[in-house]
């Protein structure tokens, strides 16, 4: 474990830097704290920021990039000849890697000296069976090229960590050591250590950037490749799903999109109406110590994890519609998990969802405007429906619009309730499936990355994001437009 | 009352009419009103209901979880078969296999019937071999725990002890009402013979249900053996995750906002951070999975299934909810701490870390409760990161193997066992859930109570 032994020598090099930097002060001072421009402890401070933080940021950023590097030039070390037809280089590197860990793992468990595996060709040994023997299994049988590229894969590595444990203790040290000499009576260490700590909360801040991008590019990227591999047309406007891993798949998203819109239907239907008149009630009728009561019991709905209503939409709900539409009785249901099980379910999930913010927008029409329209004589709901609805109305809008990009991103309650059948159908007693559903099954099975069928998952997981960032951005533009009318 | 009072009151209809009575479109516009409210009140009422729906199917499903029925036994370990050699040497004693122990058991369950004289065509059924018809009633994990216990102590060879032997899957769905007479009739797996032996077993108190502490500590197991399948390491899977995203997202959540709401300028690059923020908090779910599956995984190879992988997804989940509550709780602090600070001299910094920060605590504290709280029921990015589909049967050993060692976590054991085909394991999903919302409400008082302990009202 040479990295966590890294992070160790740093640590007690910062301990070391934080002590010693705080003396070497108050010395320069003759002892007399006065003399010292900011506090004893930002001087040690400020060591340990510069022992740190160049450090820490090498360390991160090599291993980073290491891998990259060491995987681009191993894949030029292997000759076109290595690679059957069948297969990619993506999966010859693959197995490249998989054979470099078991020679690590040989090494580790004193199986192999570390020159026999550097050393051990294929023409003399049965490396497979080596490996074996350690716990390390291996599909196949291991080719020399393969073995000859696994080799310079641990040799590359290996260099690599040398010289990266070299260039972060060289900047531990360095920064120690720049530190210290810098430290002295006059030096303004409070001022450094606040332009320090201002950077590093600025990247934290950039910590949201970051993760944007990375969705984005690992989005884009295999999406693109999906399309290098299936026509864009075909996957908007296909009408059939029908994934093959064996190939001739078509993969349509119309019918996943059906499926998506259709349940985020029923569940709207089912979770604004009841919402939305929660809402009215407890903002305009509720006694305090009512609302004390049923608005939290309210929101109990919105902390319980998805995966529960999904169990509840599988093992109760879809059950229970059984009984009333199942063969038995109306016999429009075949099974149990049907759009409108999982409608249903997901429309009870989104009751505190819709509430809570339309609570919010209600309470946030001025009092002024329900006394003028009382004051003329209105009953209180005529206040509501003719005076605060419509002032809220917007507000309530994106309420919904936000509630429906929830229930269109949601996966747990579409997965183990809806189905897994993508069908154009009407009728909300079949089992379909959703893009979410989809993406879930495409990506947990033992499918490589580099097949349509696995990446079709993040041309799915694209629309999904576009379609739920647009209705998130639209719903907050209105939201905010409607707020600044009353502020 | 007044107003019913009057309304009901006989009135003929006048010209211009009195004020005391009420017309008919008053007493329309009245009813109106009352309809509203009574919506409003059912609204609520059925809110309430699938609240109380959905308890009480997790409750009822979940709570035969917790029991778990066994066989109390007097097992004789017999020396000849376990220590053929006779010399109480460990390693010889590893050298026989379970095939050796399965007939001790069966000869305790028939000295059993004999004792309580039970009357059962399975009286009859052979003791050695390679299976025989008693072995329906065990699960067939119990006696590789024999065994487990013997290695545990040879000591014990040649005694005869006292033993709960787990009963299988399907006797246990006896004993809890899952299972009936008519549902076996098409299971190989048990016949009404067996439920007849059960039916005495139970009378002469042989057959027993207790609790079950494996199930909440006990590994995971495999599709053929549900009774005994546990919780407890996917709990270390959760536990080990919990702790990624708690080191990371609460010093980066607490540095974006102090930065956010104390130093930022306002200007294109503010902007552009907080509406990666708010939307950020809106992206679903399964996009994070994508993220980290395309990144963590696939880009920087880490480990498939580690709970350090699921943590930094989590992480990334739960940065924008750490985000937002925390800067309302540096909001609420008043502008007169940082202004007397600033006025005794200390600098901005200053001013923030040592008298915001502090008041802003328990708030920031709450927030960051309800983000793990949040990270700990979720499931759908652990699904693309490959923590479902295998059998979590092994505790890590070590902190480092705790965060890189392949496991699962309680949401995706749930799920996992969802997805099973065998029933006995959907009431092992809801007993997971149990224990995932006791966790979870756990999570939530603490933080209810730090707020009303803490937080102070300016």
């Amino acid at each position: 474990m040479p990295v966590l032994w890294l992070l160790l020598i740093l640590l007690v090099l910062a301990i070391a830097g934080y002590l010693l930097g705080r003396n070497r002060a108050l010395a320069s001072a003759g002892g007399d704290i006065r003399g010292l421009h900011s506090l004893p402890s930002y001087y040690g401070t400020n060591v340990v920021v510069l022992t740190l933080v160049p450090a820490l940021a090498i360390l991160g950023l090599w291993l980073l990039v290491q891998p990259m590097v060491v995987d681009a030039r191993v894949s030029s070390l292997l000759p076109d000849t290595a690679i059957s037809d069948s297969s990619t280089r993506g999966l010859v590197m693959s197995d490249v890697r998989r054979v470099a860990n078991g020679l690590d793992e040989a090494v580790a468990q004193g199986a192999m000296t570390r020159d026999q595996a550097a050393s051990i060709r294929t023409e003399f040994t049965d490396v497979r069976d080596r490996l074996g023997k350690v716990g390390v299994a291996l599909g196949s049988d291991v080719g020399p090229q393969v073995l000859r590229a696994a080799q310079s894969y641990r040799a590359l590595a290996a260099t690599g960590k040398l010289l990266m444990t070299v260039a972060v203790l060289a900047a531990a040290l360095g920064g120690f050591a720049l530190a210290l000499l810098r430290t002295d009576a006059e030096f303004r260490a409070r001022n450094a250590v606040e332009v320090a700590i201002r950077y590093i909360l600025i990247f934290a801040a950039t910590v949201a950037i970051l993760t944007t991008i990375g969705i984005v590019l690992s989005l884009i990227f295999n999406t693109i490749e999906f399309f290098r591999l299936y026509p864009a047309t075909d996957f908007f406007f296909g009408t059939t799903w029908s994934p093959s891993f064996g190939g001739g798949s078509q993969l349509g998203i119309l019918p996943l999109l059906w499926g998506t819109f259709y349940i985020s239907l029923i569940a709207l239907a089912v979770a604004v109406p009841i919402g939305l008149f929660a809402a009215i009630y407890l903002s305009e009728y509720a006694t305090p110590h009512f609302r004390a009561f049923a608005k939290p019991m309210l929101e109990v709905l919105a902390g319980i994890p998805t995966i529960v209503y999904g169990l509840f939409a599988l093992l109760t709900v879809g059950p229970l519609l059984m009984k009333v539409f199942g063969s038995g009785s109306l016999g429009w249901m075949q099974a149990g998990t049907a759009v409108m099980t999982a409608g249903l379910v997901m429309g009870i999930m989104l009751i505190p969802f819709v509430s809570s913010l339309s609570d919010d927008i209600i309470n946030a029409v001025p009092q002024a405007m329900r006394d003028g329209s009382l004051g003329l004589g209105a009953t209180r709901s005529e206040t509501v429906k003719q005076v605060v609805l419509p002032a809220a109305l917007p507000g309530i809008v994106g309420a919904i619009l936000l509630a429906a990009s929830r229930a269109i991103g949601e996966t747990m309650i579409v997965v183990l309730g809806a189905g897994a059948a993508a069908k154009l159908s009407l009728n909300p007693f079949d089992a379909m499936t959703t893009v979410t559903a989809k993406i879930v099954s495409q990506l947990t099975g033992d499918a490589d990355f580099a097949s349509p069928e696995a990446l079709v998952a993040f041309a799915l997981g694209m629309t999904l994001f576009v379609i739920t960032l647009g209705l998130n951005v639209f719903a907050l533009y209105i939201v905010r437009k409607y707020r600044e009318q009353y502020e | 009352m007044t107003d019913t009072a009057l309304s009901s009151a006989p009135s003929a209809p006048r010209k211009g009419g009195s004020l005391l009575e009420l017309d008919a479109r008053t007493k329309r516009r009245n009813a109106a009103e009352a309809r509203f409210r009574i919506y409003g009140l059912a609204a609520i009422g059925v809110g309430l209901f699938f609240l109380v729906a959905l308890l009480y199917a997790i409750v009822t499903n979940g709570v035969g979880a917790f029991q778990q029925t066994s066989f109390e036994l007097r097992i004789d370990l017999r020396q000849e078969v376990l220590d053929p050699e006779g010399n109480g040497k460990i390693e010889d004693i590893q050298q026989v296999k379970t095939f050796a122990y399965a007939p001790l058991i069966r000869q305790a369950l028939l000295d059993e019937i004999a004792k309580h004289d039970i009357d059962t065509p399975l009286s009859e059924a052979k003791v050695t071999g390679f299976s025989s018809p008693l072995d329906k009633l065990f699960s067939s994990g119990a006696v590789g725990n024999l065994r487990d216990r013997v290695l545990a102590d040879p000591s014990l060879i040649g005694q005869t002890i006292d033993m709960r032997v787990l009963a299988s899957s399907r006797v246990d769905g006896y004993m809890k009402g899952r299972v009936s007479r008519e549902s076996i009739a098409r299971d190989k797996n048990l016949d009404a013979v067996h439920l007849d032996l059960v039916d005495a077993l139970i009378a002469d108190g042989v057959v027993t249900k207790s609790f079950n502490l494996a199930f909440i500590t006990g590994p995971d197991a495999s599709d053929a053996r549900p009774e005994q399948a546990g919780m407890g390491v996917s709990m270390l899977g959760s536990f080990f995750m919990m702790l990624v995203v708690l080191f990371l997202s609460l010093p980066i959540g607490v540095a974006a906002s102090i930065y956010l709401e104390e130093f930022a300028p306002q200007n294109r690059f503010t902007d552009l951070i907080e509406v990666n923020i708010s939307n950020l908090a809106a992206v679903p779910s399964i996009v994070f999975g994508i993220l980290g599956l395309a990144v963590f995984i696939q880009f920087v190879h880490l480990p498939q299934s580690a709970p350090l992988v699921g943590g930094l997804v989590l992480t990334l989940m739960t940065l924008p909810t750490i985000i937002i509550s925390t800067r309302a709780s540096l909001k609420s602090v008043p502008p007169s701490i940082r202004d007397a600070a600033l006025g005794v001299g200390a600098s901005k910094m200053q001013a923030v870390f040592h008298h915001v920060l502090p008041l802003a605590m328990p708030g920031i504290l709450t927030g960051t409760i309800i983000g793990l709280a949040q990270a700990l029921g979720e499931t759908a990015p652990l699904l693309l990161i490959g923590m479902v589909g295998y059998i979590a049967s092994n505790y890590p050993d070590g902190i480092a193997a705790g965060f890189l060692a392949p496991n699962s976590a309680m949401p995706a054991q749930i799920y996992e066992w969802a997805k099973r085909a065998d029933p006995a394991f959907y009431e092992r999903a809801w007993g997971g859930i149990i224990i995932l919302l006791v966790f979870l409400m756990t999570m939530n008082i603490i933080a209810i109570l730090l707020r009303r302990r803490f937080e102070r009202r300016w």
